[in-house]
């Protein structure tokens, strides 16, 4: 290889390099550089970003299935104080039933007590006015008869001496 | 399909061009096959056919199939009677210092292996000193390669004007020219910056970059074998030392007070400081010297592979050897085109790594241990 005069290139070489790297840099290498960053940038940020709402959607879920749960408690809840509700009124209703026919019954009884009562009473008094005339009607008949009666005395002072 | 369509078409092309260009080559090289006619069928000059492929020079041969036409490019020079600027073409292609040119300052200039003297001073000189400015004025001409590298970044600069139209909504995608762009870009950013320099690394960013296509560019033009691509940049020591000057002045202005502890007080017994401080002095101009090797050394290896596989062509004086170079030269385009990119990955990533030696932050704990260590002993 024939060099020529070694100043030669190396000036020139030296100016051109120096010359292009600055506008190079200025004009191509730094724009571009900036853009790549920039895109970079751009794009890491939308990864961050569907990464948060990614996260934001899960927490939204979370925070979704957690109503849900609780809105099934509280039906539940909700059902079981109907439930307890429906078996107290039944309760009561049969007790306030149950209280209304005692006392129904025994408001009867009493009545039929009463009833039988009178019922008794006139019976004794009919069976004594009916006794009476019986035995005013016996004696009758047997006063009609002296002997009798005075053998039935007789008998009678008997068995008092006997006594 | 298409693809199908795209290589094959790309492997005729390359079998096309390569002879014919070098045929022209040969022709333009006028000296050598003057000796080849005069001799006879002597040897063919592949070292020539090399050396002319891949030197600067100031005139730009335009090399393509069926059009071969050589671009007088100026000279500009700093001669000892003030600033001279005239046309290559007054030289006539001459390279052996017998074509005497008269400039307007009133200077006798003549070219000799593409350097400039004067005529004067080098009068039966066999080999006049390249370094002696009292024989040459200094040259600041706009040779072929000069135009490449303004080439190189022309072409950067387009790429980078549409890609940037891509990211004018940064939100989408990049598309086209970014879509190819961007995947390197991140590379060497995620890859090469943050891995290596560290929490610092966006204020190097558009150096690596630039640092990173300008090699990568220069060595894929370098494959295209017509014009207006074909140039041997990073191939070009000069080239390759300035890529490697400011990669060490990138790295002395970002170093900090622990890289220059570490280099005059390294954390060994100080008996070893005699031989150690000279080597770690030493380092600094190493790495640097050494990417300008590497890169400049694999360019230039692969450019004269290529071109001597084609030779074989010419030394074996037979078109059946085209076949075989045709292969060959094809395969050798698909190794030189993982080489375009990994010199180029291998130049930005260890600039990496030399800035983040330099910025790096003391390990006071792992002094502190080895001083314990020192002291038990």
């Amino acid at each position: 290889m024939n060099l020529t005069s070694p100043e030669t290139l190396v000036f020139w070489m030296t100016l051109f390099f120096l010359i292009f790297l600055f506008l190079l840099t200025k004009l191509g290498w730094k724009p571009i550089l900036t853009a790549i960053k920039e895109r970079e940038k751009s794009i890491e940020d939308a990864i961050d970003e569907a990464e948060k709402v990614k996260r934001e959607m899960a927490q939204l879920k979370a925070d979704n299935e957690k109503l849900l749960q609780e809105a099934r408690e509280q039906r539940e809840q909700i059902l079981k104080e109907a439930r307890e509700l429906k078996e107290k009124m039944i309760n009561e209703a049969r007790s306030e039933a149950e209280k209304a026919r005692s006392e129904e019954l025994a408001k009867t009884k009493q009545m039929i007590e009463a009833e039988r009562q009178a019922a008794l009473k006139s019976i004794h008094d009919q069976v004594a006015e009916i006794s009476l005339q019986i035995a005013e009607k016996v004696l009758k008949k047997q006063m009609g008869d002296k002997q009798k009666q005075l053998d039935y005395i007789k008998q009678n002072l008997s068995d008092l001496k006997l006594n | 399909m298409r693809k199908t369509y795209f290589i094959v078409s790309f492997v005729l092309f390359w079998i096309l061009i390569s002879p014919s260009s070098l045929m022209a080559g040969e022709g333009e090289g006028g000296a050598e096959s003057e000796n080849r006619e005069a001799h006879g069928k002597e040897h063919f000059n592949t070292a020539g056919l090399v050396a002319h492929h891949t030197s600067d020079s100031h005139d730009y041969l335009v090399e393509l199939p069926f059009f071969h036409k050589t671009i007088h490019l100026p000279v500009i020079l700093w001669t000892k009677n003030g600033l001279s600027i005239f046309s290559s073409a007054r030289f006539q292609g001459d390279n052996e210092g017998k074509v005497v040119v008269n400039d307007d300052k009133g200077n006798r200039l003549v070219r000799k292996h593409e350097i400039i003297y004067y005529a004067d001073k080098i009068e039966g000189m066999e080999h006049p000193s390249l370094m002696d400015y009292s024989l040459r004025p200094l040259d600041f001409s706009i040779t072929r390669n000069v135009l490449a590298i303004f080439f190189v970044f022309l072409l950067l600069s387009i790429t980078l004007y549409y890609a940037r139209k891509a990211y004018e909504n940064p939100k989408r995608l990049p598309k086209g020219v970014a879509a190819v762009l961007e995947p390197i870009i991140l590379f060497i950013r995620d890859d090469i910056a943050k891995e290596n320099i560290g929490k610092h690394y966006e204020k190097y960013m558009p150096y690596l970059l630039t640092v990173f296509f300008f090699i990568l560019y220069s060595n894929l033009i370098g494959l295209i074998p017509f014009a207006p691509f074909g140039h041997n940049l990073t191939g070009n020591i000069l080239i390759t030392f300035v890529l490697a000057a400011i990669a060490l002045v990138v790295i002395l202005a970002s170093s900090n007070k622990h890289y220059w502890k570490h280099i005059f007080t390294p954390p060994v017994p100080k008996l070893i400081w005699i031989v150690m401080v000279p080597v770690e002095i030493a380092g600094i101009f190493i790495k640097p010297f050494a990417l300008m090797v590497r890169l400049f050394a694999n360019i230039l290896a692969g450019h004269t592979m290529m071109i001597s596989l084609v030779a074989l062509i010419f030394i074996f004086e037979s078109a059946k050897w085209g076949i075989v170079s045709g292969i060959f030269v094809v395969f050798m385009s698909f190794i030189e085109l993982l080489v375009a990119f990994l010199q180029a990955y291998i130049f930005t990533v260890l600039t990496a790594v030399f800035i983040g030696l330099a910025l790096e932050e003391g390990h006071e704990e792992e002094h502190a241990a080895e001083g314990s260590i020192q002291a038990t002993r």
